[in-house]
C-alpha cells in the first residue's frame, strides 16, 4: 500500500512544490496531522499557492454541486413498490 | 433482524447521492432509474447480512458499483480508454490565474462556480474513462475517504490516489476545453 505521506524535507515548512504535489491529499483530507500543518505553514506564508489551493477548493465545489441530479418522483414510487413486492422476510 | 421498515428508513436517504451517481456512471436517465432500482433491490435482500454500525452509504456504493460494472458496462459494450494524456498540475488554474484581477471584488468562489454551467461540468465529468470517473465522483462529489473508495471499487488505496490524480486533471482539461470552444477562456502562454 502507498502511503501519501512519505516523502517530504524534514524542516517543518514544505515548499512550493511540495505543496502542489501535496495539493489533493490536502483537500481531501487525507494528511496526517503533521504533514497537514507543514502545508499549512507553508500556505500562511505564500499567496501563489493559497491562490491555487483555494481556486481548487471552490472548483471541486463547483463539480459536486453541478453533478447533483433530483430524484424523480417516479423513481422513488418505482423503488418503493418493488421492495414493497418483495414482501417482509429477508 | 431487518424489516422492511428499518431498511426504508435508512436507505432511502441516500437515493439522490445513489441516483446522481448512477447517472454519471450510466449516462442515461433510463438506465440510471434501473440501476438505482436494482441497487435498492439487492440491498433489501442482503439487508439482513449488513452489520449494524458498519457505513451504509458505502455498502449501498459498493453493490451500486458492482450491478454497474456486472451489468450494465458490459451490456453496452463500449470500448473503455483505460489510459489518459499526461497533464500537468494546476492545469485550469494556470490558465484561468489572473482573472480576478478583471473581475475585482468577485470571490474565487463566484468566478469558478460562474464559469461553467452543470452541464458543462457534468458533461465533462462522463466524458471521464469510467474508471477515472468512479473515483472521481466517489471523492470529489460523494466525499469518500480513500480507504472507502479503494473498498467501493476492489482497488488498492495506491491506484485510487493514481486514478484521482490524473482523472481530476483530466477533468479539468476538458473543462479548459469547453471554456475556450464557448471563447469564455483565451488561449494563455503558460
Amino acid at each position: 500500500m502507498s502511503d501519501p505521506n512519505l516523502g517530504g524535507d524534514a524542516s517543518g515548512v514544505a515548499d512550493c512544490q511540495e505543496a502542489v504535489r501535496r495539493l489533493y491529499h490536502f483537500l481531501d483530507g487525507e494528511l496526517t496531522p503533521d504533514r497537514k500543518a507543514e502545508i499549512q505553514r507553508h500556505l500562511d506564508a505564500c499567496s501563489d499557492c493559497i491562490e491555487a489551493y483555494e481556486f481548487e477548493f471552490e472548483l471541486r465545489l463547483a463539480i459536486s454541486r453541478g453533478c447533483r441530479e433530483a430524484v424523480p418522483e417516479s423513481l422513488r414510487i418505482r423503488v418503493a413498490q418493488a421492495i414493497a413486492h418483495e414482501g417482509p422476510e429477508l | 433482524m431487518a424489516d422492511q421498515a428499518m431498511f426504508s428508513e435508512q436507505a432511502m436517504e441516500f437515493m439522490p447521492q445513489l441516483y446522481t451517481a448512477a447517472l454519471r456512471m450510466t449516462r442515461n436517465p433510463a438506465d440510471a432509474e434501473d440501476l438505482v432500482q436494482e441497487t435498492y433491490l439487492k440491498a433489501y435482500r442482503g439487508f439482513g447480512g449488513f452489520q449494524d454500525g458498519t457505513n451504509l452509504k458505502a455498502w449501498l456504493y459498493k453493490i451500486l458499483t458492482n450491478t454497474f460494472i456486472n451489468s450494465y458496462r458490459s451490456k453496452k459494450r463500449r470500448p473503455e480508454q483505460t489510459d489518459l494524456d499526461e497533464v500537468e498540475d494546476l492545469y485550469l488554474y494556470r490558465r484561468l490565474g489572473g482573472l480576478e484581477g478583471a473581475t475585482a471584488g468577485r470571490s474565487a468562489e463566484e468566478e469558478v462556480l460562474d464559469l461553467f454551467t452543470e452541464s458543462e461540468i457534468k458533461d465533462a465529468m462522463e466524458a471521464l474513462p469510467e474508471q477515472f470517473r468512479l473515483a472521481v465522483l466517489l471523492a470529489d462529489v460523494e466525499e469518500f475517504s480513500y480507504k472507502e473508495i479503494a473498498e467501493i471499487l476492489d482497488v488498492p488505496i495506491g491506484t485510487v490516489m493514481s486514478r484521482l490524480h490524473r482523472g481530476r486533471k483530466a477533468l479539468q482539461k476538458t473543462l479548459y476545453e469547453f471554456g475556450r470552444s464557448r471563447g469564455l477562456v483565451g488561449d494563455r502562454d503558460v
